[in-house]
């Protein structure tokens, strides 16, 4: 087993009074491509930060190819590309690039790096003067400089159109294929499903669910059956098939079951359960559930 | 696989970052901002020009004539002014989220401000270039060959007081806007520290207002050798300000760090 890419243990950020992040244990392999989802405030860019090494965890320890995030810095193995912001108006395009590359002891050429962006041709034009989209492209020229070996993406393709975001992953995937490490932070469900190997759910400063698009996918698929039945028989309605999950509240029982009819079934002919109610939950509502209010 | 993740092979940049081709750019940078070049380089050439023409330039002072105190003292506003902008550009930098991007790179903190100090000491020694050129044109400042080179050398160092205070201000004032307040500033200090009139043709209330004010200090140290004059709270008035906007610049910028 290789060094994770990623290692974060027990880490915690307190700004002042609020806790930013509460606790999150999260390994990640070489080579992976690793969707950060999560409502805006989840600690989603505060979690970056300190694998980034921009912060310092307030307790547990954050480790990036099993060296502190800053030595992983100026080793130039991590990268990362952010939102908004970090760039010089007044500075050409091939400037910043330039700038930038003097600054690490192995890097691309500069052409090299403006040809792969695509802003070749915009290379004397002031950042001032590009677009959203050309700043993009600018930020990704940077960030690929040093040839990372783990990149951090923050909600990398805000503002692109479909033809831009569907490029953009396909270069993404083909250098994670080459063994590069991508850990995205999103809010848009989609984009995770898509192109991540793993998602990772966060709300709140903490993981709420870890697993491949489709194992959260599970979660969401299926419906809730919910039922009044007092003296509840916990472990038949858990042999019934396609029941993933039964919770018993007092004279309440809810179970989450691929086939809802099923359990009805059950319930109404063969048992006293009364007040049948059946919900079901799209992608969204389980992201929703499991980030939500509610804990 | 192994290639992306072999550390050993993977080196670090050696000075913490610091390059020749970060200064050229950062230089490049400066040089092609018109108002930088309007109020560094032309202002106070032009300055000289106007004041050095007034009655009695051909007096002695010190080892030189009126007309070289005065080319020292428009040297001195020229490089201040200039290293001011250059420093207020840390600030923006930081405003914009730069100096965060910077820290995604090898860059070491105190190779930026080495950077950073370079770029206003190499813009000062323009601007006292320029004044001193259009003072030789002119042809009315006389003083010895090594007191020109020695005012022009004290001169750059006092600049870097104003490099510290330009940081300062720029945290203060977060935006593109420091220089409208660094400029005027400076010239209201540079009144009252004696850069554009003597000293002793004020009035004695308002001459010791003046001997607590951050340009009376720089502009008797760097007139020094042309006048063979240095009070003693001259000295303490320039060693005082530059620690004193050199910790103001350090304090702004720490608190700012954790932002960043």
């Amino acid at each position: 087993m290789s060094t994770p890419a990623v290692r974060l243990s027990g880490v915690t950020k307190d700004f002042g009074p609020v806790q930013a992040v509460r606790g999150i244990d999260l390994e990640l392999a070489q080579g992976e491509v690793v969707a950060f989802l999560g409502p805006n405030g989840a600690g989603k860019t505060t979690t970056i930060d300190m694998v980034l090494g921009l912060s310092q965890p307030t307790g547990g320890t954050a480790e990036v190819l099993g060296m502190a995030p800053r030595r992983a810095v100026a080793h130039g193995l991590v990268s990362a590309v952010m939102q908004t912001g970090g760039l010089i108006k007044d500075l050409t395009v091939r400037e910043t690039v330039e700038y930038t590359a003097s600054l690490f002891a192995e890097t691309m050429p500069v052409d090299e790096a403006l040809a792969n962006a695509g802003i070749a041709s915009i290379a004397d034009r002031k950042v001032g003067k590009c677009s959203g989209g050309e700043q993009q492209r600018l930020r990704f020229a940077m960030a690929l400089l040093p040839d990372p070996a783990l990149l951090l993406l923050d909600e990398p393709t805000t503002g692109m159109d479909v033809e831009g975001r569907r490029t953009f992953w396909s270069a993404i995937r083909k250098d994670a294929d080459k063994g590069r490490t991508v850990l995205f932070a999103t809010h848009y469900l989609e984009e995770a499903d898509q192109y991540a190997d793993r998602i990772v759910l966060i709300s709140r400063g903490r993981i709420v669910a870890d697993g491949t698009g489709a194992e959260i996918r599970a979660l969401a698929t299926g419906r809730t059956v919910r039922a009044t039945w007092p003296g509840a028989d916990h472990e038949a309605l858990a042999a019934l098939p396609g029941v993933d999950q039964v919770d018993v509240r007092g004279e309440q029982v809810l179970v989450h079951a691929k086939d809802s009819d099923e359990v009805a079934r059950f319930l109404l002919t063969q048992t006293a359960a009364r007040d049948l109610e059946i919900t079901s939950k799209n992608l969204e509502d389980a992201f929703l559930s499991l980030t939500g209010a509610d804990a | 696989m192994s290639t992306m993740t072999d550390v050993p092979a993977r080196r670090v940049p050696p000075l913490g970052g610091f390059n020749l081709t970060l200064l050229r750019i950062e230089l490049f940078r400066m040089l092609r901002n018109r108002r930088t070049i309007i109020f560094t380089l032309i202002l106070p050439a032009a300055l000289l020009l106007t004041v050095g023409n007034q009655k009695g330039w051909q007096d002695t002072a010190g080892s030189g004539n009126v007309a070289a105190y005065i080319l020292i003292s428009m040297a001195l506003y020229g490089a201040a002014l200039t290293a001011a902008a250059t420093g207020s550009m840390v600030a923006l930098e930081r405003a914009v989220g730069w100096s965060r991007q910077l820290r995604l790179t090898p860059l070491h903190p105190v190779a930026y401000i080495i950077v950073k100090a370079l770029v206003a000491l190499s813009m000062g020694a323009l601007a006292i270039l320029a004044v001193n050129v259009v003072g030789i044109l002119q042809g009315k400042a006389e003083m010895p060959l090594h007191v020109w080179i020695e005012a022009a050398v004290v001169t750059l160092f006092c600049t870097l007081t104003f490099a510290a205070l330009g940081v300062f201000v720029g945290y203060l004032v977060p935006s593109e806007n420091a220089m409208q307040i660094l400029g005027p500033g400076l010239a209201l200090l540079s009144f009252l520290g004696g850069v554009f009139i003597p000293i002793d043709t004020y009035a004695e209330v308002v001459r010791y207002v003046a001997y607590w004010t951050p340009m009376y200090g720089v502009a008797e140290v760097a007139r020094a050798p042309l006048t063979h004059d240095l009070p003693w709270f001259a000295i303490v008035n320039a060693v005082g300000w530059f620690a004193i906007f050199v910790a103001g610049a350090a304090w702004r910028m720490s608190k700012d760090t954790a932002r960043v």
